[in-house]
């Protein structure tokens, strides 16, 4: 029967009826369709929140089938974008929601159009640039958000609510540079799945407004040497930071701040994006691409000339595989686009 | 001096004498840590400043970004 598809999250008192409707009535933002955001969407899908937008850069690939789990073997075949492949699959979970998809790398501007809309936005990112944009927005907008991250077996999670929590910054005090990633650590799906198990938790609660449910803490395991820790962080908010404080300036929106260049998590990548917002037509670009190899779906232009291969998105964005040095990946770039 | 780091006990060298000094010797980055010393959270100003006693319990919370 159709109608009791959520009767067991209904009998869950602390959700009912009631909070059953409010989930349906709200929207979730979620940045990043990776392990995180894909587990993060699932849950939420099959929980019945009216309304999903899930936003990500990047496309599927093999090394992702391990633990991102909305993806299948064919998306990695065609290099689907992945919030294209997990719009798809999330619809057959629960075709009776609305979900958003957008092929895009998330800066200010693209944040400052998505946020204002959105009840409650996730992290499920893979860096800490955005973080601090997405801790910068939700102050701005008066919007909760969730961290969470992991690396190995280890993860870690906390609930930002603006005026009552510490925020990012807060915690931070500058953006961390460096440090073990899955591209030198690794990562098993147990870790992702805890850290999105207290995600969705936290987003229920504050989607059926039950925030005194909220755990308050910043909480981090180990899921292979079994250590469990929740640390009560309130005294780290900070009366002067700079994103939550009295005279907050959001530093992290600032043009200064945005970065063209980035090394992908995970991946022996760079992704560049060009200065102005533009959209690429593939034709103009395949006239340009005379030795090598091509593919395209109607997403992307993949491109390989003997070990390098650069994959071109319609938003303008290419990702330079292969190396992890920016300086290098430039020169491919211009050495093709000019 | 023998302290309790993330639930485990460890021997510490004479060495290691401060927050600031059980980070380094972790290879831990100062920025990326929260640290709990006997359920207080220790400011990031204070690191030098902590001295550690045996018999402390610390806790330690790398950030980290992947995702």
């Amino acid at each position: 029967m159709k109608d009791d598809r959520y009767s067991r999250q209904v009998l869950f008192s602390p959700i009912g009826k009631e909070g059953q409707e409010q989930l349906e009535a709200k929207h979730v933002l979620i940045i990043g369709a990776g392990a995180l955001g894909t587990s993060n969407a699932e849950q939420l899908a099959r929980a019945g929140v009216g309304k999903m937008t899930i936003v990500d850069r990047d496309y599927v690939e093999f090394s992702n089938l391990q633990r991102q789990q909305l993806f299948s073997e064919k998306d990695a075949e065609n290099r689907m974008p992945k919030a294209v492949a997990a719009k798809e699959r999330l619809s057959a979970i629960n075709s009776g929601i609305s979900i958003f998809s957008h092929v895009m790398d998330v800066q200010v501007e693209e944040l400052e159009k998505l946020a204002p809309d959105a009840d409650v936005i996730i992290d499920a990112t893979d860096n800490f640039d955005t973080r601090l944009l997405i801790n910068d927005i939700s102050q701005k907008h008066d919007k909760p958000w969730v961290y969470g991250g992991c690396v190995g077996s280890y993860g870690l999670t906390y609930t930002i609510v603006p005026g009552k929590t510490p925020c990012l910054n807060c915690l931070l005090e500058t953006v961390p540079i460096g440090g073990a990633t899955c591209d030198t650590a690794g990562i098993i799906s147990p870790a992702v799945q805890m850290v999105t198990a207290h995600q969705v938790a936290e987003v229920l609660k504050i989607l059926v407004g039950d925030e005194q449910a909220l755990h308050g803490k910043l909480i981090s395991f180990d899921m292979w040497n079994h250590h469990y820790q929740a640390i009560k962080v309130n005294t780290v908010k900070n009366p002067e930071c700079r994103s939550c404080g009295g005279n907050r300036d959001y530093p992290y929106l600032s043009p200064e701040s945005q970065t063209k260049t980035a090394v992908l998590c995970g991946r022996d990548t760079v992704q560049i994006r060009p200065p102005e917002r533009m959209e690429r037509d593939f034709d103009t670009l395949r006239r340009r691409l005379h030795d090598g190899e091509i593919k395209q779906n109607p997403f992307l232009l993949s491109y390989t000339l003997n070990d390098h291969r650069m994959v071109f998105f319609k938003d303008g964005r290419v990702l330079v595989h292969g190396t992890k040095d920016i300086a290098e990946a430039r020169r491919l770039y211009y050495k093709i686009v000019g | 001096m023998e302290i309790q780091v993330n639930g485990k006990i460890k021997q510490l060298p004479k060495e290691v004498e401060t927050v600031a000094d059980l980070l380094h010797y972790f290879g831990l980055d100062a920025k990326m840590v929260i640290v709990e010393q006997n359920k207080e959270i220790v400011s990031k100003d204070n690191f030098q400043g902590a001295n550690l006693q045996s018999n402390d319990t610390i806790e330690l919370v790398r950030f980290v970004g992947g995702g």
